[in-house]
């Protein structure tokens, strides 16, 4: 059984965000550098115990992006992922969310023989949320978001619990399936040494447009996104107003009935 | 010449970095505090290789180059010095002397397990009560062959790590006619009957690392615990130091690099006389010779570590970084307590704890007067 675990290189979690004359800016003051995209160290986890705990044969790492993003996939061999490949094309720049889906449902059919697919539940630089879902439409396969634990698999089925809004799921879906993953599914592993030192002599290799069948428009051409208006949203504007009253107790009161008058509760 | 370290180096620095930054550093207070070993970390540091640093790959060390075991001990005593001892000891004092003079069997019995975290540290013992700077003259524990066993009995003092290792590598005397060859290694797994464990010592700093006096009563362990050659155990054990110095050597930049970050960062927070410390000349020439020595130790210290991947005699540059980061850090402590002024001689702001950490390290290992004694040796030749 071949897992994929699709992620993506982003700013590190401390950057700071700017936006100067409409242009986008991250970062680190610290001089951190990017990273792997922090939710997606959780489908690296799951994809490497899937190889551990469920006799997965592969686990590939799959980025799309440019030369840079080398440095996830090299993350993700570090923790122990089996394979890591990069599609890298200047075709590929500025696609939107489904112009990626393409590419990432043309990257897993070439790879072949996958059967669960992981994505994390969102990339910290977009916010979107939508990859998984939109890959799974993408190759045909069911999708199973949110996903905060692996139940079991079988020969032709997986079952898992998904963690929503108003509580937790429990599903079984034929196999093969697209899922995303919350945090909640496990904590994930630091890089060893000896995988640091594997994941640099790795050979990483680079998927052009012309290796894959993509189907459908991808590049900013073909993007239906429009980022003609970027600005920055006003800070917002509070107060902060210190609770005084004689005991514990009679503090909570003015609490419990400020929260009620706000609607807050 | 080249000052860059390389990918791998620099991605073990990144890694064990942010491990420091999520796993230990925000627990040093509370390890100080409190006297309790951070096993919540160490538990995590075998899978990362922080267990087995210079441990070969077939025993499941990661078998990583000197500078990157410096690495390792700097980024880890930034972010707590107790916890930086523990490993520190446990792989540079111990698994060290197991990993050059240990036979086959005896790696094969003890480095798999003590390099990947799943059993406890390991310790060395060569200090007693009589004995510190000078070994081959004071120490007074010895073993005694009887039958397929060594009989080991005297007192030893100041044993990092006795209580929470499954092994002690420990110096003792098996010639009474003394002498440069009468001292031996033997590994002794730390249940054996007759290891008595003294409370741990109430120090100044370091209070996460666990120091102990440890008595060996009778303790009989096999002929074949012998490490290395019979006789040899004061030239292992300083070979086995020139190793611990770099390592040393490079704990004390940590530290000074944690202090220099935290004075440097209150400097520019602090105002008197309507401007930042960090504004008046005072404090920046404080700051400024701060960043200054600490890099300047560092560079020793990997110095040394380049010289012993080379496989060129270290002992001299050993001592020379050991000595002069141990002594930077200590004045680079004591300037971030000097920024922070009343507040920095309170418990607290981290600086206090680091002051009083940082005053180990020109101690123990060799004192600062060792060290010169070990350097003016080798130029006098
Ligand atoms: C927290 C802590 C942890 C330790 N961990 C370990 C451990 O894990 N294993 C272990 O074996 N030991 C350990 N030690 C012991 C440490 O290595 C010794 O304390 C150190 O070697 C000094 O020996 P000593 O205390 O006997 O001092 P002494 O040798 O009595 O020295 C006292 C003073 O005399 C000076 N002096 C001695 N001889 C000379 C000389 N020839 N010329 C000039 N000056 C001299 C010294 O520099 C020092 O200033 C630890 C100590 C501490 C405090
Ligand atoms: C144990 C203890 C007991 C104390 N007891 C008393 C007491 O009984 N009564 C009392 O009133 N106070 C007391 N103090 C407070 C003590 O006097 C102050 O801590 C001290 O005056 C320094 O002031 P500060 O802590 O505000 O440091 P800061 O004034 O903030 O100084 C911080 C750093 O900036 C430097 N600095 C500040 N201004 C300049 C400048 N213009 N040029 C160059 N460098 C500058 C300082 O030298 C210092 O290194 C006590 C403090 C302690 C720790």
């Amino acid at each position: 059984m071949k897992v994929v675990v699709c992620t993506k290189q982003t700013p590190s979690t401390t950057a700071v965000f700017s936006i100067k004359n409409g242009i986008v800016s991250w970062d680190d003051p610290g001089g951190k550098p990017n990273v792997v995209n922090p939710w997606d160290e959780y489908a690296i986890e799951e994809g490497i115990r899937l190889k551990e705990n469920h006799g997965a044969s592969d686990v590939i790492a799959l980025a799309i992006g440019g030369e840079e993003s080398k440095e996830a996939l090299k993350t993700a061999l570090a923790m122990g992922c089996t394979g890591a490949i990069l599609v890298s094309d200047d075709a590929f720049a500025g696609s939107d969310a489904v112009g990626s889906a393409r590419i990432w449902a043309a990257a897993i059919n070439k790879i072949g023989d996958a059967k669960i697919v992981i994505f994390g539940k969102l990339t910290i630089d977009d916010n979107m949320g939508v990859a998984a879902m939109m890959t799974a439409r993408k190759l045909g396969w069911t999708p199973l978001t949110f996903v905060s634990a692996i139940k079991s698999i079988s020969a032709d089925s997986i079952t898992v619990e998904r963690l929503l809004d108003d509580g937790k799921e429990t599903v079984t879906a034929p196999l093969p399936v697209v899922i995303s993953v919350v945090k909640e599914i496990n904590e994930p592993r630091y890089p060893s040494f000896m995988g640091i030192r594997k994941a640099n002599r790795a050979e990483i290799p680079v998927w052009k447009a012309a290796d894959l069948s993509v189907n459908g428009g991808t590049g900013a051409a073909a993007s239906k996104v429009d980022w003609s208006h970027i600005f920055a949203i006003p800070p917002r504007v509070g107060s902060v107003e210190m609770i005084e009253g004689d005991s514990i107790a009679e503090q909570v009161k003015i609490l419990v009935d400020k929260l009620f008058e706000e609607k807050v509760i | 010449m080249n000052f860059e370290l390389n990918d791998e180096q620099q991605a073990f620095r990144h890694v064990v970095h942010e491990f420091v930054a999520r796993e230990v550093k925000p627990l040093a207070r509370h390890t100080d505090e409190t006297g309790e070993f951070n096993w919540t970390a160490v538990r995590k540091m075998g899978p990362l290789g922080l267990l087995g640093l210079e441990v070969p790959e077939a025993y499941g060390g990661a078998a990583v180059d000197p500078i990157s075991a410096a690495i390792a001990i700097e980024e880890l005593a930034w972010g707590c010095a107790s916890t930086a001892l523990a490993v520190s000891a446990h792989n540079g004092l111990a698994l060290g002397p197991v990993v050059a003079y240990g036979t086959e069997a005896q790696k094969e019995a003890w480095l798999p397990k003590l390099a990947t975290g799943e059993g406890r540290l390991a310790a060395l013992s060569l200090t007693e009560p009589g004995a510190g700077s000078d070994l081959q003259g004071g120490v007074r524990t010895t073993a005694v062959k009887q039958g397929q066993e060594w009989v080991i009995n005297g007192s030893k003092m100041w044993m990092t790590n006795a209580s929470i290792a499954d092994l002690m590598v420990v110096l003792v005397r098996t010639d009474p006619g003394g002498g440069s060859k009468s001292l031996s290694h033997i590994l002794v797994p730390a249940d054996t009957p007759g290891v008595i464990i003294a409370p741990a010592e109430k120090k100044m700093g370091l209070n996460g690392s666990p120091t102990h006096a440890v008595t060996f009563e009778n303790v009989r362990v096999p002929l074949e615990n012998l490490l290395g050659a019979e006789g040899r155990g004061l030239q292992q054990t300083l070979s086995t130091l020139d190793s611990g110095r770099i390592s040393i050597g490079a704990l004390a930049v940590g530290i000074a690099q944690a202090a220099y970050e935290a004075a440097l960062k209150y400097a520019h927070e602090r105002y008197t006389f309507g401007k930042p410390i960090a504004q008046h000349q005072a404090v920046q020439w404080m700051l400024a010779d701060a960043v200054t020595e600490i890099q300047a130790a560092r560079l020793m210290v990997y110095w040394a570590a380049a010289r012993k991947a080379s496989g060129a005699r270290y002992t001299q540059e050993a001592a020379m970084a050991k000595l002069f980061a141990t002594e930077v850090s200590e004045r680079v402590c004591r300037n971030a307590i000097q920024v922070h002024g009343g507040y920095g001689y309170s418990r607290e702001f981290e600086v206090e704890r680091m002051y009083r950490d940082t005053r180990l390290m020109t101690i123990g290992e060799g004192t600062s007067e060792i060290q010169r004694l070990v350097i003016a040796r080798a130029i006098g030749r």
